[in-house]
């Protein structure tokens, strides 16, 4: 350890390095204990945006769907802003698509307290909310989109179905 | 009495480097010393080495190989130990059995050792593809060799799912290469760091010691000797620990404090400067 180390660890400016080779080896571990080849995690990556898809039109490039691990258990964390809503031919669905408006983004591990809690389509086994904080930043962008919009986006959708 | 039953435990790590030839070598010798029939099987027919850190690299005749093809007896091709006549060696054939050797065949070498020792290890090669394959269906119970390190330790937990996949039981963990100053420094996983990652019962640990080098140059293996040093001595407590005999574990934190350890030091300060 050199001395400059030694002044950084001092004044908290920088974690022991075992700490951080600790918690590097469970991040990398959770992906190599849940025996998904990065093949099939791919695979699943895009079933699930397909499904989706279908609903919300989603901002492809901010998709992030991971492996997290904490206490030896392994999630799935899905983060998925939607850029806006598509329609659907299915009655109902429409509760659905303002929610998804509203929320603009289907962050897994939301908050408990978060307004549309319903919208989480959490795949996590743990509810530790540890991604709600990544989920802030594209949805505070995919939040925008205003009343207009949205009837604009069910007109659209009626031509389509 | 109860019949005999051969222990066959693999020695493994994943990544390679990490001192599963060396663990063989000196495990075997001890467990030797201590009155097991012991034999080594270099099951790395790649790269083999047990030969060379063992000492017996220029007694070699026969190989595993012959012995699978019926060309020679077991005993022609297993090498005692003049030293330690409970321990032979049988060693690694040419590379080019590795396109077919098969599970069955080290399996059948396993059975062949059976009816004349009491533990065979299994030095396994580094990776997880057909010549780790084949050494674990080999083997009932395994010791996995592990450094500090995180690629070390991330290659270790997927041999052990493996492991467990082809339903060895117990495995046992041996920790290489402790530097106990590093540890106190946080600058090193722990041992506990690395216990609870891996999730496995400690066998032993092995701090970094140079006379393991000067051992293997020499071809003769720490625990041959009965010298102190601190890995020749985490070794021979390796084997007793594999016995049943209940052996305390050593604190890093303690460790190269005590007032022997400060003599040896002393002892061994150079004094003057050799050339």
């Amino acid at each position: 350890m050199t001395l400059r180390d030694t002044i950084y660890r001092l004044l908290g400016l920088q974690p022991a390095s075992a700490t951080t080779a600790r918690e590097r080896l469970q991040l990398v571990l959770a992906h190599d204990r849940s025996d998904l080849n990065p093949e099939l995690l791919e695979q699943m990556r895009r079933e699930i945006l397909e499904v989706v898809s279908r609903y919300v039109e989603i901002d492809l490039d901010e998709v992030d769907v991971s492996l997290e691990t904490e206490d030896r258990v392994t999630a799935l964390v899905a983060n998925l802003p939607i850029r806006r809503a598509k329609a659907v031919a299915q009655p109902g669905v429409k509760a659905t698509i303002s929610l998804g408006v509203k929320g603009a983004g289907l962050a897994a591990g939301n908050a408990p307290s978060s307004p549309e809690p319903e919208l989480a389509s959490s795949a996590e086994a743990t509810s530790d909310g540890a991604t709600a904080a990544e989920a802030e930043q594209p949805a505070a962008q995919a939040i925008q989109p205003e009343p207009a919009a949205e009837t604009a986006s069910l007109e659209g959708s009626e031509s389509l179905s | 009495m109860t019949p005999h039953r051969t222990r066959n435990i693999l020695i493994c790590s994943g990544k390679g480097g990490v001192g599963k030839t060396t663990l063989t070598a000196n495990l075997g010798i001890a467990l030797a010393r201590q009155g097991v029939r012991t034999a080594v099987l270099d099951a790395d027919f790649g790269l083999r080495n047990l030969d060379l850190l063992l000492g017996l690299e220029n007694r070699i005749v026969f190989t595993a190989q012959e012995v699978l093809a019926g060309s020679c007896r077991l005993e022609q091709a297993l090498v005692k130990h003049k030293q330690e006549p409970n321990l032979a060696l049988l060693p690694a054939g040419n590379p080019r059995m590795l396109e077919w050797l098969k599970p069955e065949d080290m399996q059948a070498i396993v059975g062949m050792l059976a009816p004349s020792f009491d533990v065979v290890l299994i030095d396994c090669p580094a990776g997880i593809e057909d010549g780790f394959k084949n050494a674990v269906s080999a083997a009932q119970e395994a010791i996995v060799i592990t450094t500090p390190e995180v690629s070390a330790v991330r290659d270790a937990d997927r041999v052990i799912g493996l492991l467990n996949i082809h339903g060895i039981k117990p495995i046992q963990l041996v920790l290489n290469r402790v530097r106990p100053k590093m540890m106190a420094n946080q600058e090193m996983l722990s041992v506990n760091d690395v216990t609870d990652i891996l999730a496995l019962p400690l066998l032993g640990l092995v701090v970094e010691d140079e006379q393991v080098i000067v051992s293997t140059n020499r071809g003769e293996p720490l625990t041959l000797s009965g010298s102190g040093s601190p890995a020749a001595q985490a070794y021979t407590n390796v084997a007793r620990r594999l016995q049943g005999e209940d052996v305390p574990l050593p604190d890093p934190a303690k460790m190269g404090r005590g007032l022997r350890a400060k003599l040896r030091r002393l002892i061994k300060t150079k004094i003057f400067r050799q050339q």
